[in-house]
């Protein structure tokens, strides 16, 4: 599945690289403790967190995540935005919480893939 | 001017912070162990508050323990930084700030109680802001109003998974101009720059974080300092005329 489609079929707001929405999503992880992204988040991901720091872009492009989506309608920061648009990442925003977000995702087919085994 | 060794333990709560032994976490009680302990130096540092920090150092007065005033704010991000200040003055202006940007009202029964009291352990009142809560303030501008207050900002127990600064942002922001980084008595600080290297680039102290009189000087780090005072802290983080962090605890 496309990025495209998710922020269709979600009505997510693209806040950066809207050029980069055909970008392949092959699975998604949702946490608010970037040590954890870091370490769980697998490459293709997208990523649901709440957290706006400029902090979050680096993590998506250490682990070539297929992108950011906050929630809540949290705003990402000006050098967070900044920093997207220099590395390429896109961001979206949902009004939703993490919950719905993650859920609607798991409707359409994505599968986190991270299971204990 | 002679350089002597002192004992500090720069984090310690009170019966201020909802999570601390409340009514055993007094201001006679901190100073009594510190001083068997032989600390010369000791930051009160309760989360998002500095109201309890007068009553422990009029406690301490003759006691020959150097009482400091902090507040361990969290920020958005639920990030711990410690602002340790140079004077009363300093820590109050910083309250305000605090106060404007902390949203939220504590439930006792919940978060736990915070109690205000006098250096005779009498209760003088209750906070009723949620201390337990974030702040709205963004974690560059936690550490940029500490150093506008004339405060010193460290980033609180940065091995801690949860509210340590590098697990909820995955590394230490090249943007922040931390004074130092704090180690937690979980840890010995070789232990913690091996596990994360890049906390070499800092000055490592390492505290108790005390929430019971048991728990304070868990950790301690020794200075070379001429005296117990807030400048000679800041000369020994900065490694200025002898001045230095030794080892800990």
């Amino acid at each position: 599945m496309k990025l495209r489609e998710i922020v269709e079929s979600l009505g997510l707001e693209v806040k950066c690289c809207g050029d980069r929405l055909d970008r392949e999503v092959t699975g998604a992880y949702a946490s608010d403790l970037l040590s954890d992204v870091m370490a769980k988040s697998k490459a293709g991901d997208v990523w649901i967190t709440l957290q706006t720091h400029m902090n979050i872009i680096a993590v998506a492009a250490l682990n070539d995540l297929a992108g950011i989506i906050l929630v809540n309608g949290r705003e990402p920061e000006e050098a967070t935005l900044k920093k997207a648009d220099d590395e390429g990442i896109v961001i979206m925003v949902s009004k939703e919480p993490t919950f719905e977000v993650a859920g609607k995702l798991y409707e359409m087919g994505l599968r986190g893939g991270h299971g204990a085994g | 001017m002679g350089l002597v060794e002192i004992r500090a333990d720069l984090h310690i709560h009170t019966s201020l912070s909802p999570c601390s032994d409340t009514w055993r976490m007094t201001p006679r009680a901190i100073v009594e162990r510190a001083r068997g302990l032989e600390l010369g130096m000791i930051a009160v540092c309760d989360h998002n508050s500095m109201r309890n920090v007068e009553a422990v150092q009029r406690a301490a007065r003759g006691s020959g323990v150097v009482v400091l005033p902090g507040m361990e704010i969290t920020s958005w991000e639920e990030v711990h930084i410690l602002g340790i200040f140079q004077a009363l003055e300093g820590a109050w202006a910083m309250q305000a700030f605090v106060d404007e940007n902390l949203p939220g009202e504590n439930i006792p029964e919940v978060f736990g109680y915070q109690v205000l009291m006098d250096e005779n352990d009498e209760i003088v009142g209750s906070e009723d802001r949620l201390l337990a809560g974030a702040t709205t303030l963004k974690v560059e501008e936690v550490v940029e109003a500490i150093h506008r207050f004339g405060g010193l900002a460290i980033a609180s127990h940065v091995d801690r998974e949860g509210f340590g600064i590098i697990g909820q942002l995955g590394w230490i922001p090249e943007t922040l101009s931390l004074d130092a980084l704090e180690v937690s008595w979980a840890m010995t600080r070789p232990e913690a720059r091996q596990r994360f290297p890049e906390i070499s680039k800092w000055p490592l102290l390492r505290s108790s974080d005390a929430h019971s009189p048991e728990e304070i000087g868990r950790a301690w780090t020794r200075l070379l300092v001429s005296q117990g005072t807030w400048a000679e802290l800041k000369m020994a983080l900065k490694g200025e005329d002898g001045r230095r962090v030794l080892g800990g605890s």
